[in-house]
């Protein structure tokens, strides 16, 4: 079980190619089907952007200039846009689609996107509801308890 | 120069003599001991001239099964210490009545059941789930090594640092008293000022790296790297609870992390996310650290139940029942965990709304569970059943983790959970599935594994002993810390007014001795194998009739375990290939691509422990050096573009005629 | 959703049980590090819950609207948002296999990278001079967590980029090479997606009040 130091030379390609070569001679032809890494084009990436920025320069106006009257109102649009700029950003920027990996990417993004709004959720209803049923209590009567 | 306090403190943080525990009697004791049998260790090292060995084939290298046993090898070493804790307070607290005080003062009382929880969560039963996952997980799919090699490596030895850490805790300065969770506000600064918080977390954020790290790794292994033909419903079982466990690691380490993270701003930088003040809540720690720790024992206990259905079934000579039922219920689990961590602290302040959603989904997530005790049931049922002793742990299980199981519904009913929580029948249920479940699943583990890894089998008498001594010595151990905890006895203390109930604590202290001689057997057994190993010895490869591709395999496999990949058909893809009428190929082989080993992992794990010293004794120097020390090691490690080689076609060749010839002459 | 591609050998044969040729399993490092970056998200998750929770914790002291100046925001948000379609435009480079292009947007990136850091730390230096320094309250240990861990991700960010960029110029366009820097293109871009969340979570709804 000795490891041999052979280097790995440029002897090996009868096989084809050397292992870590697999894939990296793929940008050009797009014959592999599922397992290319995504990649975007000019195109994508500038409609990306652009869509980016009207995500962003809007929520900023709308709370810089007080435009509407009700902050709730103002606060759900806020994290609405915000909602989409992160979709904008994952499918032009992350290339995100169903079919990178197999469809892997997209499912652990999905579970991941779970964890997370379990997580954000249930720690806000949880310590609301704590807060809400504890005592409230100063400074000094903390520092005094038995 | 010398005696100048600033240079002092600067030098040495909040080092200083007073902090080795000259006083404590018991800690000298330890520390002679430790010095005595580590010097013969090291001088037997030496003496042999094994450092070159243990350099060259264990510690540098990237080989997932040696990764595994080295995983292994620091569970038992830790499960010493953690057991050490736990008969040292099984002592005190059979002896404390009456007025007695026992031998340990509260100070150091509280620092071992700190200890004892932490070791045995984070450095026995994590590296034992860890280490069979990581030995077997490419066998079973039919690859050569994990996704990430080098990786691997390196998370082994951030455990081991961490574990390393806590060890050092021991003999300089010392522990956290505050629980294994270490809850504010007794664990911010204000209440625990000295280094034993520290230690805990610095200890624990290292090793969560590791184990962080460790997660991806064989998340994209067993997606990524599966035979051909091995679709995911025709994966081992195993390999099933293995994905699930991992996907849990990563999603629920994350938030251990970023939740001591927040603890140790608060007690380095003055922040109050847990303090009482300025608008701190402790209770967001509680909340957050149980989201995490949650998963956690899931994380535990889905490998033990992947040894337990790949055990019934082999033992029981016939193929898992309801196979796609297990994955489901293993998918299911893992979503619900994240479900119910409300249940560790229905107590602390929530209203009936949170109590009753977290109470049913904990009542709902037993249900998969009960679902696979049913499916090993009648997996059992009518097999041709042997009674090695990886079945007897099984077996052993069946029956501990189902009691522990319906202790645990118990304790989900909000009301009766008032009266339960933080009793010692809360201590009871947890040890209940924890022992019953991960440590039952960890001997099944390496009493099934061990042959595959090292060439003969485990002596099955001793193994025996170790079984019994342990089965037993639980049920005296814990059973009457059930009836203590009905009758409103709290966890955590160290003396007690009640003399009439220090005839329980007495049998959980014999309890406690049966098990250290269980332990002591299965030390025994490793001892008295290696002894025996020719005439326990594995020569086929498959001693007991396996049904999974890591029979197919030499005993030990060869670096590269497979030297054709194999094509997958089926579940039970071994058993399949011998039911197909399998020849093993004795040509056609190929060179063969394999990782180098490399020292950057230890290295770095050397590294985290000066940095991880340096923080928790506030010697600044030495943390901001360790820390540089580790991004440099780290960027420059990235500059070596020339990390593998190819295994000769003729050394293949060698070694595959070699078990050919052996093989040849079994069938004589 | 099988891993690997259906490199079976001929079917007219009774069933092959081995390869006959290498196998060469896909490739594990885009996974892989996607995996690590979703842990990730999962650390901010935690550091914006504890702000969802804590945020309003003011303990007398100053509250977002005092405190959160939203055109340096905004200028930051700029800094990141170029610095993605920059990293964007380093990518594009790279499949056409332009060592010089890729490196050129490269530096650009680092330079909006280091742009939006050195701005931030400067907003912390007025915040903690005027007394509302992480110290301050639990909305302010929070607020200076969660902004402060992104920023440190940038950072780590930056480091990484200059590192890639020197290695780059040393071996090329290499496989290697290219495979780490979509690995950072996955995390420049992620940390741009957290920092929408910091500037709709934390300040534009911490002005609203």
């Amino acid at each position: 079980m000795s490891s041999n130091a052979h280097t790995s030379d440029t002897k090996v390609d009868d096989h084809g190619h050397a292992s870590h070569d697999h894939g990296g001679h793929d940008h050009g032809g797009h014959g592999h089907g599922g397992h290319e890494a995504a990649h975007g084009t000019f195109n994508s990436y500038m409609t990306g952007f652009v869509l980016s920025v009207i995500l962003t320069v809007i929520p900023f106006w709308l709370v810089m200039g007080k435009v509407i009257e009700s902050p709730v109102t103002t606060a759900g649009i806020v994290m609405a846009l915000g909602a989409v700029q992160i979709v904008v950003h994952m499918v032009y920027f992350l290339h995100m689609n169903t079919k990178s990996e197999g469809g892997w990417n997209a499912l652990a993004l999905t579970f991941t996107v779970v964890i997370v709004v379990i997580t954000l959720s249930g720690s806000l209803w949880v310590m609301h509801n704590l807060n809400a049923n504890m005592m409230p209590m100063s400074p000094e009567m903390m520092r005094n308890m038995p | 120069m010398f005696s100048n306090p600033d240079l002092l403190k600067f030098i040495f943080g909040r080092l200083t003599l007073d902090s080795i525990p000259y006083h404590e009697p018991i800690l000298i004791v330890t520390f002679i001991a430790v010095a005595i049998g580590g010097g013969a260790v090291l001088g037997l090292l030496t003496y042999f001239r094994l450092w070159g060995y243990l350099w060259n084939e264990w510690f540098t290298s990237i080989d997932h099964k040696k990764i595994g046993i080295m995983y292994m090898v620091l569970a038992i070493i830790m499960l010493l210490r953690g057991f050490s804790d736990a008969l040292l307070m099984r002592m005190q607290q059979a002896m404390a009545f009456n007025g007695n005080e026992g031998y340990l003062p509260p100070h150091h009382y509280d620092q071992i059941f700190t200890a004892h929880g932490v070791i045995m969560i984070f450095f026995v039963a994590m590296p034992l789930v860890t280490g069979l996952m990581n030995f077997a997980v490419p066998l079973q799919i039919g690859a050569r090594d994990v996704s990430f090699p080098f990786l691997n490596n390196f998370s082994f030895w951030m455990t081991t640092a961490g574990s390393m850490l806590i060890m050092i805790s021991l003999f300089i300065g010392e522990f956290a008293r505050t629980g294994w969770l270490a809850y504010p506000p007794l664990s911010e600064s204000a209440y625990s000022p000295d280094v034993g918080v520290d230690y805990y977390i610095w200890g624990l954020q290292i090793a969560g790296i590791g184990t962080l790290l460790s997660g991806v790794n064989l998340i994209a292994t067993i997606v990524k790297m599966r035979a051909p033909g091995m679709t995911m419903m025709k994966m081992p079982i195993f390999t099933w609870t293995a994905l699930c466990t991992n996907v849990l690691i990563v999603a629920a380490f994350p938030v251990l992390t970023a939740v001591l993270a927040l603890l140790t701003l608060d007690r380095y930088a003055g922040t109050n996310f847990f303090t009482n003040d300025l608008g701190g809540n402790p209770m967001m720690y509680v909340n957050l650290i149980w989201i995490w720790g949650h998963p956690e024992v899931y994380i535990l206990i889905l490998p033990a139940f992947g040894v337990f259905s790949e055990v019934v079934s082999t033992f029981s000579s016939k193929r898992l029942f309801g196979y796609a039922s297990m994955v489901y219920a293993t998918v299911v689990i893992t979503i619900l965990s994240y479900l119910v961590w409300l249940h560790h602290f229905f107590t602390m302040g929530s209203g009936a709304s949170v109590n009753s959603f977290f109470g049913i989904t904990t009542m709902i997530i037993s249900i998969p569970t009960g679902a696979k005790i049913f499916n090993w049931l009648f997996t059992m049922y009518r097999g041709r059943i042997r009674f090695e002793v990886p079945m007897l742990w099984a077996m052993g299980f069946m029956v501990t983790f189902v009691i522990g199981g319906m202790t645990g519904v118990m304790l989900a009913v909000p009301p009766a959970d008032f009266v339960l929580h933080n009793s010692l029948f809360l201590i009871a249920h947890f040890h209940n599935v924890i022992i019953g479940g991960v440590v039952f699943g960890a001997f099944a583990g390496i009493n099934y594994w061990f042959p595959k890894a090292f060439g003969f089998k485990l002596d099955p008498f001793w193994g025996k002993m170790s079984f019994w001594f342990w089965l037993v010595g639980f049920y005296f151990a814990f059973m009457p810390l059930y009836i203590l905890g009905l009758m409103g006895v709290t966890r955590r203390l160290s003396q007690f007014e009640d003399p009439s109930l220090q005839i329980y604590f007495v049998i959980a202290a014999f309890g406690a001795g049966l098990i250290a001689i269980g332990i002591a057997s299965f030390l025994m057994q490793i001892f008295v194998s290696i002894k025996n190993r020719h005439a326990l010895a594995d020569v086929t490869g498959d001693p007991w009739g396996g049904r999974t591709l890591e029979w197919s395999t030499s005993s030990p496999p060869p670096s590269y375990n497979f030297a054709l990949t194999p094509i997958v058909y089926d579940h039970d893809s071994w058993w399949d290939m011998k039911n197909r009428g399998h020849i093993r190929p004795t040509d056609g082989f190929l060179p063969i691509h394999m990782p180098k080993s490399t020292g950057t992992g230890v290295i770095l794990g050397i590294l985290s422990i000066i940095f991880g010293f340096g923080m928790v004794w506030h010697i600044w120097w030495m943390a901001a050096l360790g820390f540089v020390a580790m991004l440099v090691v780290t960027i420059v490690h990235t500059f070596n573009y020339n990390r593998d080689f190819y295994i000769p076609v003729e050394e293949v060749i060698r070694t595959e005629n070699a078990r050919t010839k052996i093989l040849a002459e079994q069938v004589q | 959703m099988t891993a690997t591609h259906a490199n079976t050998t001929a079917n007219d044969e009774p069933a092959a049980f081995y390869l006959k040729e290498a196998h060469h399993p896909e490739e594990s490092t885009m996974l892989g590090f996607w995996i690590y970056i979703m842990s990730d998200c999962l650390i901010f998750a935690v550091l914006f819950a504890t702000y969802g929770v804590l945020g309003r914790s003011y303990a007398a002291g100053p509250s977002p609207a005092d405190l959160f100046e939203l055109s340096t925001v905004a200028i930051n948000t700029t800094m990141l948002l170029l610095s993605s379609i920059t990293y964007g435009f380093a990518m594009l480079s790279m499949e056409k296999n332009n060592t010089r292009s890729t490196l050129l947007w490269l530096g650009i990136t680092g330079l909006f990278g280091v742009a939006f850091v050195a701005l931030e730390l400067n907003e912390f230096y007025h915040l903690i001079l005027e007394g509302a320094g992480p110290q301050r309250s639990a909305f302010l240990s929070a607020f200076f967590t969660l902004v402060g861990t992104h920023g440190l991700h940038v950072t780590c960010g930056i480091i990484w980029l200059v590192t890639l960029m020197v290695q780059v110029g040393k071996r090329g366009l290499i496989h290697e090479n290219k495979r780490r820097l979509m690995c950072l293109s996955m995390f420049w871009h992620f940390l741009d997606v957290v920092w929408i969340g910091v500037f709709s979570f934390v300040y534009l709804m911490g002005v609203l009040g």
